[in-house]
């Protein structure tokens, strides 16, 4: 069987179609959803994508918090569904209380769009539970609000927690600790900035993001049995 | 209401520095500690100035900042005339 993936779609989203074709590329289902539905219907896992939800008004992901559908995708991660949050989402994620900390402009406010190099920091979140810590992904990077910051009691939690997901090899934003992404306590809610969904083949260039996302698809279906 | 929004003490404000590096090429060499932030003007119905300010303090908490990176002044601005 396979895993069906939810992706939401926020007025202003710009992903959503890439990922739901790296999903249907790895053999999973996927399905939009729309951010005003109240529910996430009958899926295993949800995504959030890049884009500029609500235009980014006020801040990135300020407003889209507060769109009908996150009230059910709080319920579904509550519950242990995987939910991922990539670049916006990620955003979206950290505005919405369901992970800590912030994404501010990046260092020297330059927007950065390219490939960059991360290294998986941990194996326990369903985005990295394939993959063992060290392995480095090749996987493209597309924002200006990236660089990652939080209070030292949270950084130092993430750390004693093992909840930093990825870190950058070279870092190039700013963020705190080099993270490129995080889990929840529980690693069922990821959020991280470079986007797996442009690296899901070798024609776009790496297909080091879809060991990321069929890492997603084995969660959702062990969920799902 | 004039709420102004901005970067805590300690968040590197860049676009602050570069403006500040940029006023001595026009001979002003006596500004300096630039921040730049947001400005969000709106009317609110109170009964009195401290229970808007209090309403305004939690929108600010809640919504119009993220106290993770942020912190914000509001101040009472009169109120505009009505178009």
């Amino acid at each position: 069987m396979s895993a069906t993936v939810g992706v939401v779609l926020f007025p202003g989203s710009n992903c959503e179609h890439d990922v739901v074709e790296a999903v249907r590329g790895l053999g999973g289902d996927a399905r939009l959803i729309w951010h005003g539905a109240e529910s996430v219907g009958d899926v295993d896992a949800v995504v959030l994508p890049g884009g500029f939800a609500h235009g980014d008004y006020l801040r990135p992901g300020a407003i889209a918090r507060f769109s009908p559908v996150m009230a059910a995708i709080a319920a579904f991660a509550a519950a242990g569904g995987p939910v991922i949050g990539i670049c916006n989402g990620f955003q979206i994620l950290t505005e919405a209380h369901l992970l800590p900390g912030a994404l501010q402009r990046n260092r020297n406010l330059t927007f950065l769009c390219m490939p960059v190099e991360v290294e998986v920091s941990s194996s326990r979140s369903v985005l990295t539970r394939d993959l063992a810590p060290g392995q480095r992904l090749t996987i493209p990077i597309n924002h200006f609000e990236g660089n990652y910051t939080c209070d030292i009691a949270t950084l130092e939690d993430l750390k004693a927690d093992d909840r930093i997901v990825l870190r950058y090899v070279d870092n190039p934003n700013g963020s705190v600790d080099d993270i490129a992404g995080i889990c929840n306590a529980e690693g069922n809610v990821v959020g991280l900035m470079p986007h797996p969904e442009r690296a899901s083949d070798a024609l776009l260039g790496s297909a080091d993001g879809a060991a990321l996302l069929r890492s997603l698809l084995g969660a959702g279906v062990v969920r799902a049995l | 209401m004039l709420v102004e929004v901005g970067l805590r003490p300690g968040i590197a404000n860049p676009e602050g520095a570069t403006i500040e590096r940029a006023l001595p090429a026009l001979g002003f060499t006596q500004v300096w500690g630039v921040r730049t932030g947001k400005a969000i003007r709106f009317s609110i119905d109170a009964s009195d100035e401290a229970a808007a300010r209090s309403q305004v303090g939690e929108l600010c908490r809640r919504f119009l900042t993220n106290p993770v990176i942020e912190d914000f002044h509001v101040s009472l601005a009169p109120a505009p005339v009505p178009a």
